[in-house]
């Protein structure tokens, strides 16, 4: 197969596949229950000094 | 402090521009070069004169190692004011050019040079330094870390000013690759990739080295604008140079997929480098000015990452109607429509910060400056996906409604958000009480919000006006209007145009104005805005 061809085959497929897959857990590990505490811990940083 | 090392580095640049002078291909490379000699001249002149020769074993004056490496930022600081005045005026002359044509001075001040000048002046210059600078500060201090790599800061900031000079003084001299944002030939090229390089040593190795266990979002932000701009502009800039001592150089790809890979690039230009960037300045300095914890933290994680799996698509909407594919066409204006999430998700997030402390926008000009940067955020990019869809891009594409956007863009979210990052960071790295007038600030603040509306709204009219004129059949089917009718047509819309960017460019004054007088250490006696004066007694 020619190697245009092949890569946009995995491209278009497994790859696409992959990042879906990426993008969704992200935003669900985002939203996990209990992150609420470590989020509002992490926005404290810029206002701990000077 | 010897930099003998750097002094060297600087001494044998110089002679290599003056070699790359004596054997240049072509006359404009060899013009280019002497400009490069003369630039690195000065500069080793200057580093040489600042040794100090103490005899051997003699104890130097050692510079005290402080907590943060602020000197880099102060420079930044002092480089975004000056390249913003700078770019601002570039943008006045070029829309006073395209309302009287016989400003345009041959061969040098040419419409055609002056507006690569006046874009990369304002995105690279002004807008690139305030990148810098902020995120060396954010950086510092969300990690609670030195920056990385000691001297490395300076050769960033020096290294990225001397891409700027080679850049502008390129376009002037006519050396282009003719692609939008992305102008400067090949060997310009080369030079901030090394530049860009040791940025993202410096960045990423500062975070490396934090203390605070967890990565500020401000930062990753700014790390994916690092690192995308990185990958974008070496993928577009992949060219064959005709000689190494010459200017043109070919690119590596022909005909659609050039012009694809283009506006992958510069579209990616305007939603890395003028949006996860600067969204990085939103997620700091809002905090910081009101004194609150950002909205939502989830939202602005969830804000990065569709903002980076989305953006990355866009870009074949500048392509409608061309020979790029239906289905890339499609593909990119259905990203952009997706787009809206993150845009409007972010901007909510930004506002939000603000709930319960919403009596700031009355009382601090300058909390007043940034909730305007974030709703020109929101503004620009409502307008953006909208003018994606084909159908409106039909009317829109080539007329002077894309310039508006840009501009509402660029002057409202990227301009104003600077400028209260400024305004926020002058008087902390100069340890002064506060700034040297708030009452400056307020004025800075309706002279660039009335010249930014004034700057759109005119160029709305203009645009729509253009696009109808060029598609106005009459019953036979020949076209109404000649294209310099269309033209004509623009006079007073352009003349309107020039005053709006007069008016922001006043306000920029101001503020280079407030600067120095700030960092100068004077204080102008003056009533806060939102306190009762001093000696009033409330009514019984």
């Amino acid at each position: 197969m020619e190697t245009y061809t092949a890569l946009r085959q995995f491209a278009d497929s497994w790859a696409l596949l992959a990042m879906t897959l990426f993008f969704a857990g992200v935003i669900l590990f985002t939203l996990r229950p209990g992150s609420k505490s470590h989020a509002n811990e992490a926005a404290q940083i810029p206002l701990k000094e000077d | 402090m010897n930099y003998p090392l750097e002094t060297a580095a600087l001494v044998i640049g110089t002679f290599l521009a003056l070699l790359g002078a004596a054997y240049a291909h072509d006359t404009l490379f060899a013009a280019h070069m002497w400009v490069l000699f003369l630039t690195l001249g000065i500069s080793s002149i200057v580093m040489l004169r600042r040794v100090s020769f103490a005899p051997a074993g003699a104890p130097r004056p050692v510079a005290a190692k402080t907590e943060y490496f602020d000197d880099v930022i102060k420079y930044g600081t002092i480089a975004t004011v000056f390249w913003g005045v700078v770019g601002f005026l570039v943008g006045v002359v070029v829309a006073l050019q395209l309302a009287f044509p016989d400003l345009n001075i041959e061969p040098w001040l040419n419409f055609g040079r002056t507006r690569p000048l006046h874009t990369s002046a304002v995105i690279f210059a002004f807008g690139g330094n305030a990148l810098i600078a902020t995120s060396f500060y954010v950086v510092q201090r969300t990690c609670r870390a030195r920056l990385f790599g000691g001297n490395l800061g300076w050769f960033v900031f020096w290294g990225y000013q001397l891409f700027i000079v080679m850049a502008a003084t390129g376009y002037l001299l006519g050396i282009t690759q003719g692609k939008e944002y992305a102008e400067p030939e090949w060997y310009v090229d080369i030079w901030l990739t090394i530049v860009w390089v040791a940025y993202l040593v410096v960045f990423l190795g500062t975070i490396f080295m934090r203390k605070e266990p967890h990565i500020y979002v401000a930062n990753w932000f700014y790390l994916a604008f690092i690192v995308t701009i990185a990958m974008l502009h070496i993928v577009n800039n992949l060219a064959v140079p005709v000689s190494f001592l010459g200017i043109k150089s070919y690119s590596a790809f022909a005909g659609v997929q050039d012009a694809l890979t283009q506006w992958w690039y510069g579209h990616n230009a305007v939603g890395f480098f003028l949006t996860a960037g600067f969204l990085g300045m939103m997620y700091y300095f809002i905090p910081k000015q009101v004194n609150r914890p950002v909205y939502s933290y989830r939202l602005s994680i969830i804000h990065f990452w569709a903002l980076i799996f989305m953006y990355i698509w866009a870009g074949p909407h500048h392509l409608h109607y061309t020979a790029l594919p239906d289905w890339a066409q499609t593909l990119g204006m259905v990203f952009s429509i997706m787009l809206w999430m993150p845009s409007w998700g972010g901007m909510i997030n930004g506002l939000m910060t603000l709930s319960g402390a919403w009596d700031r926008i009355r009382t601090d000009p300058i909390v007043r400056m940034m909730v305007m940067a974030v709703a020109f955020y929101g503004m620009a990019t409502f307008e953006g996906p909208m003018m994606s869809v084909k159908a409106v891009n039909s009317l829109s594409h080539y007329t002077d409604w894309t310039i508006g956007h840009v501009h509402s863009g660029a002057l409202g979210w990227n301009g104003m958000i600077t400028f209260g990052a400024i305004y926020f960071l002058v008087p902390k790295l100069w340890n002064r009480k506060r700034l040297y007038s708030l009452q400056l600030v307020n004025w800075h603040f309706w002279l660039a919000t009335l010249g930014i509306v004034l700057y759109a709204a005119v160029m709305w009219v203009a645009g729509i006006q253009q696009g109808l004129m060029w598609r106005e059949y009459d019953d036979q089917g020949f076209l109404v209007y000649s294209f310099a009718e269309s033209v004509a047509a623009m006079f007073p819309y352009y003349l309107l145009r020039a005053i709006g960017g007069l008016m922001f460019l006043a306000g920029a004054l101001l503020m280079a104005f407030n600067v120095t007088m700030t960092i100068l250490g004077h204080e102008r006696q003056e009533r806060t805005p939102g306190v009762a004066p001093a000696g009033l007694q409330p009514a019984e």
